[in-house]
């Protein structure tokens, strides 16, 4: 296993827990946000086209905080985990 | 006889019945703050199946599907609808369904322009190359909805052929079961060109066309500015706009059952975007085109300062047909006799998008 991999924790809002057997938090191992979010994709597709589009770009109004930091303020997908890294999931502000 | 009337709108999908047309039950929001630009009944179903175009402005858009009439839906894990990796490009929304001739063929029209295929009656689809590739492609260009591919007109009985109208792109068909596409906007005006490049081979804004309900070949088409019919499949189109009060305007809607019989909601213009005088008014058609009747009896007679969208009035099944529109402002009005009559089915909704009727 790489080195660089981690374990860390997903917190999902509650709107999308249905899609992810109604757990408020999910472990997955990955090195980067990228990758935790390849990880949770293959456990639960349908939840992984909330968060991202086809080609893998983060949805504009989703937020990916890492460790407290939105992810679009450091990597973005790129962002490296560490182990314990939690990340949280918030719908951003969107609609009318 | 019991109709189903669904109603999209800009947060979320409302469905109404009713045994007599006249006096509704409604029920929604379902998918509440979710954009459904489009709905699809499905008839050739022992229980019609619904589908509808579902957009969350934070969680991106879906197709779901219902076999119970609305009680229950449900979508694959997979995207339904999902762009190739190798397209480069991501879906924006869903657009249209429509229903051919062969079962289980539903197509959609999405954003960015595209058509897409399911062959397992509309839980998942795929992408039409040839029209995704066409080389005009690249000069289709977004309109005020964006860059949408919104009308899909399957022959009825034969399946190699199909119209497909985009904004802007216009009218495009194939006649080899969607391996060739080829451009069909001979003699539709685009007055947002300069004035000697108005009749392009393509770009025209079109905004709704709709088949005859006896004649394939003989369609009607809503232009951004222009009301058009062709009488050989597209090839090529004239203006019936001249018994209209205006020719600007969003949907335009075939008789489901008589021939020549066509519906249309006319706006005054594209820089005063509500009916002439702000009186709400239907027009419809008898004779394909050739003179227009206003319709109005149950209608506000003034200050209706709204519009109808491209995909925003229908039409069920029944004989008599009924006819049914949504408004900007959140009214669905519906007419139980082809629309001699209108009578309120819903208010104070958001936006309506689009409504889908048929009897169930």
């Amino acid at each position: 296993m790489d080195a660089a991999v981690s374990t860390v924790s997903v917190g999902l809002p509650s709107v999308l827990r249905g899609l992810a057997e109604g757990k408020a938090r999910v472990e997955v191992t990955a090195a980067t946000l990228g990758e935790a979010l390849d990880a949770l994709a293959r456990r639960y597709p349908g939840l992984e086209r909330r968060l991202r589009d086809e080609r893998g770009t983060l949805r504009r109004y989703v937020n990916f905080y890492v460790d407290g930091e939105e992810c679009r303020r450091l990597d973005g997908p790129a962002t490296h985990l560490r182990p314990g890294t939690e990340i949280v999931i918030i719908p951003s502000v969107a609609g009318g | 006889m019991e109709t189903l009337l669904a109603i999209g709108t800009r947060k979320g999908l409302w469905l109404a019945r009713s045994r007599d047309r006249r006096t509704w039950d409604l029920s929604g929001p379902l998918f509440p703050v979710a954009d459904v630009k489009a709905i699809g009944i499905d008839l050739r179903r022992g229980t019609p199946r619904l589908s509808a175009g579902v957009l969350n402005s934070h969680f991106g858009p879906t197709v779901v599907t219902s076999d119970d009439l609305g009680a229950t839906w449900s979508e694959p894990d997979d995207a339904p609808v999902a762009f190739p990796a190798d397209t480069g490009a991501a879906l924006e929304g869903v657009w249209q369904f429509a229903y051919g001739p062969e079962p289980d063929v539903v197509h959609v029209g999405v954003e960015p322009s595209a058509l897409f295929r399911s062959e397992d009656g509309g839980r998942s689809y795929q992408l039409v190359r040839a029209l995704w590739e066409h080389p005009h492609r690249e000069r289709w260009e977004p309109g005020g909805a964006g860059k949408v591919l919104h009308t899909i007109l399957p022959h009825p009985s034969d399946p190699r052929r199909m119209s497909v109208a985009m904004s802007t792109g216009g009218v495009y068909r194939t006649e080899d079961g969607g391996h060739t596409w080829h451009p069909s906007n001979s003699g539709i005006k685009a007055d947002f060109m300069p004035e000697d490049q108005q009749y392009p081979e393509y770009g025209q804004c079109v905004h709704k066309v709709a088949v005859d309900a006896t004649d394939p070949d003989r369609q009607y088409l809503q232009n951004h500015g222009g009301v058009y019919r062709s009488d050989d499949g597209g090839a090529s189109w004239r203006s019936i706009a001249g018994g209209l009060p205006v020719d600007f305007g969003f949907p335009i809607v075939a008789h489901p059952h008589r021939p020549e019989v066509v519906y249309n909601f006319p706006i005054d213009s594209s820089m005063m975007r509500f009916p002439p005088d702000g009186r709400c008014r239907v027009y419809r058609s008898e004779d394909a085109g050739a003179t227009w009747t206003g319709l109005a009896k149950g209608l506000p007679e003034a200050g209706f300062w709204s519009a109808v969208m491209r995909d925003a009035m229908c039409a069920d099944d029944a004989d008599p047909a009924g006819i049914y529109f949504g408004s900007r402002s959140g009214e669905v009005w519906g007419s139980p006799d082809e629309g001699e009559t209108w009578s309120l089915v819903a208010a104070h909704l958001p936006d309506v998008f689009c409504v889908r009727a048929a009897v169930i």
